[in-house]
């Protein structure tokens, strides 16, 4: 099992030799890592992109569904996602709007009100960041920086504290408040993205494209893991949810490191992975997106989506 | 015994430090969050003042509402069967993905169903309105008495012949044409009891560039009303009666046989001596004129 040139890593238990191309196998070489290399070795290319194809069909299919009536005049879905009509009968809104609109003290219509408990009871049900990582289209963005940041073998950056999106949350509300309007709107990357994809940009592109370098130079997954206040929401709605990723062959870990160079939310791993305060091997952070990215990149095939009643190990 | 003195000795050192820097750093977060709130904020303050030419939906909220009710989600857009509305794009100077329209581009064609008040989900555009004749998205106004064609004496008229609700929104008014002096005016006259600020008439005018007669927020367009201002003849009407009694009405010596207010000379009643008085160059109203 073990490999006389590797250096030993985790103390007395038995040596695993650690993959020449994963994260950490790159720093003991000093060369640009490849995250997810063994994982295409071992599983081949599909199954290793397993949960990233099935992530971004979801993404591009919504966007798909919204764009279709623009373009071919197939009116499936009208709207954006702040609010949309399917089918002429189906209303979904965006609950992150519903309670900026009760800040700013304006109570919507039935419609609207029963569209945003679609969606609530869509996400508390299923996992509240499902939304950032399945439907969100700056995702798209985001994930397209940081993987130019690992190609380019980008180090540092300053990001700031990752509890920042809930201050962000919070003055999010508190100025909706203080205005009596949806001031954020007014900024908002995330509504801003989608409607421009479906209603025409302006500068809006401006907004992307410095989300983009933001990530990409100065602060790695700065925007959907440190910031943005929609995903602070969505996380607080998922605090109970049903879907969740376990690590539940973690004795297997080799201690490869491509886990967390490919999480958005790395410090959600740690305690299901190495037993931090938790015995269990569920990942029960609500900042987890159930990207399944983690799942994907494993040689080892540790990780795994599913419930969080499942706390079994194999 | 000793361990457990050791513990709480080192957790007694180790604990002011961290919450030293949680102290530290919330401070910091909620410094910068605070700060990019603030920016958010008054941007949205200063952004919220709407620009005359941008004309909400019928049916919409007073603009501060609107702003708390609108999601921007675009189904009023979506619902217009004239392509009349938009969102508003980064950049424009009308709030962020809030819907309206240029009425010079295309105006709202006051479609009988309101289709874009029925399509909105959240109550920025009122349900309340259900005849679209009810509906004041803004007031059109004559801005430019100098250019519009029927101030200079043309029969142009294309602004009252457009109007959806021709002769109440917008009537010609006759007036004399004190440039020829023989020819009338009819000049085109908005009544705010009646305009709905469809603004079929600032896309109809025939104008160049701008036009003469432009619709606008109905802030801008209309003076408040002087409450203290008793109108005589209103008064009047309400009460079946003149307060003050009847007048006298004093004869107007001289003009005995003509008719009250009528000023035509007849042939050979020529004045006797030239006035003094001399036109102001032609064009537009003439300030020398009286009635």
């Amino acid at each position: 099992m073990s490999a006389p040139t590797t250096p030993a890593i985790n103390g007395g238990k038995p040596e695993r030799k650690v993959p020449p191309t994963s994260v950490r196998g790159a720093a003991m070489r000093g060369v640009v890592a490849r995250p997810g290399q063994e994982a295409v070795e071992v599983k081949g290319w599909l199954r290793a992109h397993k949960w990233l194809l099935l992530r971004r069909a979801s993404q591009l299919g919504v966007l798909a569904l919204f764009l279709v009536g623009p373009w071919l005049g197939w009116w499936i879905v009208k709207g954006n996602l702040s609010s949309s009509l399917t089918l002429g009968v189906l209303p979904l809104t965006d609950p992150f709007l519903i309670a900026q609109q009760f800040a700013a003290g304006q109570w919507p219509y039935r419609e609207a009100l029963l569209g945003g408990g679609i969606v609530l009871a869509f996400y508390v049900l299923l996992g509240g960041r499902l939304f950032c990582s399945w439907v969100c289209p700056v995702n798209l963005v985001t994930d397209a920086a940081a993987w130019l940041r690992r190609r380019l073998g980008l180090k540092g950056g300053k990001a700031p504290a990752a509890n920042t999106r809930y201050w962000m949350l919070g003055f999010v509300l508190v100025i909706a408040v203080a205005t009596g309007s949806l001031a954020w709107e007014w900024v908002n990357p995330v509504s801003m993205f989608h409607r421009g994809l479906i209603f025409g940009f302006g500068l809006a592109w401006g907004i992307v494209g410095g989300i983009f370098f933001y990530d990409l130079l100065i602060a790695p997954r700065g925007w959907c893991g440190h910031l943005c206040p929609q995903g602070a929401f969505y996380a607080l709605l998922g605090r109970a949810s049903v879907l969740k990723v376990s690590a539940d062959k973690r004795s297997a870990c080799n201690d490869c490191m491509d886990c967390f160079a490919v999480c958005p939310e790395p410090q959600v791993i740690r305690p299901a992975l190495k037993s931090v305060g938790q015995d269990h091997p569920l990942i029960l952070d609500a900042d987890c997106t159930t990207c399944g990215r983690c799942v994907d990149v494993c040689g080892k095939d540790v990780f795994r989506i599913t419930t969080r009643f499942n706390r079994s190990e194999s | 015994m000793s361990k457990q003195l050791d513990k709480t000795e080192r957790s007694g050192t180790s604990v002011p430090p961290s919450r030293r820097r949680f102290l530290k750093e919330s401070a910091g977060v909620a410094g910068g969050a605070g700060l990019l709130a603030l920016g958010v904020g008054m941007y949205a303050k200063q952004a919220s003042a709407l620009p005359a030419t941008a004309i909400r939906p019928p049916g919409a909220l007073p603009e501060a509402e609107f702003l708390a009710a609108c999601v921007r989600c675009g189904l009023c857009v979506r619902d217009c069967p004239y392509n009349t509305l938009k969102l508003a794009e980064l950049g424009d100077s009308v709030a962020t993905g809030t819907p309206y329209f240029e009425a010079r581009k295309i105006p709202c064609e006051m479609c009988e169903d309101i289709p874009c008040v029925v399509a909105c989900p959240t109550g920025a555009l009122d349900r309340a309105l259900t005849d679209i004749e009810q509906s004041r998205m803004g007031l059109a106004v004559l801005i430019d008495q100098e250019n519009c064609l029927n101030f200079l004496g043309l029969r142009c008229d294309v602004c009252y012949r457009v109007c959806p609700v021709i002769d109440k929104a917008i009537t010609l008014e006759r007036m004399h044409n004190p440039r020829s002096d023989r020819h009338a005016m009819l000049l085109p006259t908005v009544h705010s009891e009646h305009c709905t600020g469809c603004g079929k008439c600032e896309q109809a005018c025939v104008l160049p560039g701008e036009s003469a007669i432009k619709v606008l927020p109905i802030k801008l367009a209309q003076g408040s009303k002087a409450e203290h201002y008793l109108r005589g003849w209103e008064e009047k009407e309400a009460a079946g009666q003149s307060l003050i009694g009847d007048q006298i009405e004093l004869p107007v010596r001289g003009l005995e046989d003509k008719a009250y207010g009528d000023t035509r000379v007849r042939p050979g009643e020529a004045p006797s001596r030239v006035p003094d008085y001399v036109p102001a160059a032609p064009g537009g109203l003439d300030s020398g004129w009286k009635p």
